[in-house]
């Protein structure tokens, strides 16, 4: 993982004591309300529906012990003892005293964490794989990149006012876990055909208001050029993206608006001009930033004879055979397992984890996992480096922790925003669906027959819960001051990137559980064998859902 | 446009010699005013002695396209660029554009609608004096300006990265 060295101490503290002051003008009623909206917000900080909320970066998901440990202290001093897993990878603090923040950042900033750009019209934390460096099939590790990008992005003076927020996804995989392209901008690291590593650049996609599939702007742009690239594209966008209507401000909008290959004509012109500038990348501060993500001590483990082990123990346990089925991945070193820890048994706030269970994960993580764990944009936790021998002790101490619900990519593994209930920006309550669709869905044989199902909740709009992309999006809408919920299909945040289309005319709170099983009868009526709920859905299209769901 | 009697100019609070007059302004044989880029455009013949003097100061919009229109930019002793409001940061972009592309040397200042809260970025982008709002404290401002002593990118003031320093 990355460590501070001193210049990135004294950065995130002068940063600290600028927002101390800033809280300190505006509490004193120096700083206007509408000046300090955007500052409190590039540090983090947002006030919802019932208290403000603290946004914390992961950058990039990756999380030790000792952080998670200081999270942990910091939600029981200054919050209710709880913490939320966002879906950009992120933590959120639900109820902090505005005017304890500088201090939690001050304790966030001894363990190098921070809350920078976390929120607001600047880039924002950058998001990876949950599986990088570890993934079977991943060509190469994308988080040295991930750590160029947070810095370049930290504190960037030129682009801290920008139409709008701007993210940006990194994965080294073929297999995107990250969603690349529904990304402001999304990164694939590639090596090309003389071996050099380069990355697949694609610009404009992001759900939201308008979901957008992004467009490829680059089929290979030299790892040096990294910086210098991504400075054009910010420049061109901060430029001549809109102003005049914040629905309309996103780079996708602008991509649309010029056509991707003016777009495109355009960051190449302005590239002219920096590539091969003082920001180009040296090999040095490549290496020195892949120095920080070498392989863990891994032991030579014979992977048959592990694996043979752990099968005969699931041949007699079939709790732990199926939650070997289900939230275990695959690794590139032999012997080892990633890990996935779940987060959302039902009755719980998807995503949400107390106190003591961020500790118990870093114990976890220190027993089991080099002391490291990663937080994952379906809002569970990744333990990624595990021996297959010690899945079943791993298993049972899960189990009592609360984290072994084996419903990883199921049904009942919801994405989900914090809706209504705290959000000052929501139409609608997304939790309450989200526990319902749970609690109706309680029969895990049933919800292991129907496979993979990515089931997405967003309480507006602004789709935070990615509604677009679940292979079932649930979006909550306002009629008339009421709550309604409009179902969409077919969506999928997969290299296969597709975004959902909208079944018909919204339901009430109470009809969603019915509605659903609905749409699940419909696919397990018409699959064929071994397949998916969305490649069904590729194949026999929105008709039979619609009318199964409207029949009268 | 604030013309505030005191400006921030080089790190310390001064006198204001200059004036933004507007577009449909008549007398151009004042000195220290600060034209929009239309009536300088319009009029270039004539005030081309003077801007070399170092008496005509421009004032350019965010939406200033610095690529077709840079024709004798890098000549005047002042550029003030307009900031509508503070949340529009395309004005940080045409900085960057005018010190480090075409060539612009001279006092590059921020008026209107920037907070304290954004000296450090603006000065890190190239501009050298700021005309703020009337009802901020110039005093209290000033010291923004020193709010960051270290900064990851590239920028006018620092053209050498992080990257390229650390030991």
């Amino acid at each position: 993982m990355y460590q501070y060295d001193p210049y990135d101490h004294q950065i995130i503290t002068q940063r600290i004591a600028q927002f101390r002051g800033q809280t300190e003008r505006y509490l004193s009623g120096e700083l206007k309300a509408e000046e300090f909206l955007p500052l409190r917000l590039q540090n983090g900080l947002y006030v919802q529906r019932l208290a403000p909320m603290l946004r914390i970066n992961v950058p990039y998901g990756m999380i030790n012990s000792t952080q998670l440990r200081r999270l942990a202290r910091i939600t029981r001093d200054y919050d209710k003892g709880y913490a939320h897993i966002t879906t950009r990878q992120n933590i959120q603090l639900n109820w902090p005293d505005l005017a304890d923040v500088p201090d939690i950042l001050a304790e966030l900033a001894e363990v190098e964490m921070h809350a920078t750009q976390s929120s607001g019209n600047c880039i924002r934390n950058t998001t990876s794989d949950q599986l990088a460096g570890v993934a079977v099939e991943e060509e190469i590790d994308p988080r040295p990149y991930c750590e160029i990008i947070r810095q370049w992005s930290t504190l960037h003076p030129e682009f801290a006012f920008l139409p709008r927020k701007f993210k940006i996804a990194v994965t080294g995989s073929n297999s995107d876990r990250a969603a690349i392209n529904v990304h402001d901008i999304g990164l694939r690291v590639i090596k090309n055909e003389q071996g050099e590593i380069g990355f697949r650049v694609i610009v404009g996609g992001g759900l939201g208001r308008t979901p957008v599939i992004g467009s490829l702007v680059r089929e290979f742009l030299p790892e040096k050029d990294l910086l210098t690239y991504l400075d054009a594209i910010l420049r061109v966008y901060n430029l001549l993206g809109r102003r005049d209507n914040k629905y309309k401000a996103r780079i996708k909008i602008l991509v649309k608006a010029l056509g991707v290959e003016k777009f495109a004509e355009l960051v190449e012109a302005e590239w002219a001009h920096l590539a091969n500038g003082e920001a180009t990348l040296t090999q040095t501060e490549i290496d020195r930033c892949k120095n920080f993500f070498t392989e863990p001590a891994y032991v030579t483990i014979d992977d048959n004879a592990a694996q043979a082990e752990v099968d005969a123990i699931a041949a007699d346990n079939i709790a732990f055979e199926k939650w070997l089925s289900r939230n275990l991945c695959g690794h590139k070193v032999p012997g080892y397992a990633a890990v996935v820890l779940a987060l959302k048994p039902t009755g719980v706030a998807p995503g949400d984890v107390t106190d003591r269970q961020l500790e118990i994960i870093a114990d976890l993580a220190d027993k089991y996992s080099f002391g490291e764990a990663r937080t994952t944009h379906d809002q569970n936790i990744v333990l990624a480096e595990v021996k297959k021998s010690e899945l079943f002790s791993l298993w049972q101490e899960a189990k009592a922790a609360g984290f072994a619900t084996p419903n990883i990519g199921t049904l009942t593994d919801v994405i989900c925003c914090p809706g209504g209930d705290f959000c000052s920006l929501a139409n609608a309550k997304s939790i309450p669906i989200a526990e319902a669709i749970q609690r109706r869905f309680d029969d895990m044989d049933y919800v292991y027959d129907l496979g993979d199902i990515d089931l997405n909740i967003s309480g507006c709009m602004n789709a935070c819960g990615h509604h677009h992309v679940g292979h079932i999006g649930i979006l909550g809408v306002d009629k008339k001051g009421k709550e309604f919920y409009q179902i969409q299909l077919g969506g999928d945040s997969s290299e296969n990137t597709a975004l959902g289309k909208v079944l018909g005319p919204a339901f009430g709170e109470t009809e969603i559980p019915d509605i659903i099983a609905g749409i699940l009868n419909v696919f397990v009526e018409n699959r064929h064998d071994g397949e998916q709920f969305v490649e069904t859905y590729n194949r026999i299209g929105l008709a039979p859902y619609k009318e199964r769901a409207y029949a009268k | 446009m604030p013309n505030n009697t005191l400006v921030i100019k080089d790190g310390k609070i001064t006198d204001n010699l200059w004036k933004i007059v507007s577009e449909d302004h008549s007398d151009l044989t004042q000195d220290g005013i600060i034209l929009p880029y239309s009536l300088w455009l319009a009029n270039q013949n004539e005030l081309s002695q003077r801007v070399s003097e170092g008496k005509i100061g421009l004032l350019l919009e965010g939406d200033h396209n610095l690529q077709e229109q840079n024709e004798g930019i890098a000549d005047f002793a002042l550029i003030a660029i307009n900031f509508p409001g503070f949340m529009d940061g395309r004005g940080f972009s045409v900085a960057r554009l005018l010190r480090e592309r075409y060539g612009f040397t001279g006092e590059l200042r921020a008026s209107g609608g920037v907070i304290r809260d954004q000296l450090c970025y603006l000065q890190r982008c190239g501009f050298s004096s700021f005309d703020l709002d009337a009802d901020i404290n110039i005093e209290a401002a000033v010291e923004s300006l020193n709010d960051f002593s270290e900064g990851y990118q590239i920028s006018v003031d620092l053209p050498t990265p992080l990257f390229r320093r650390r030991a």
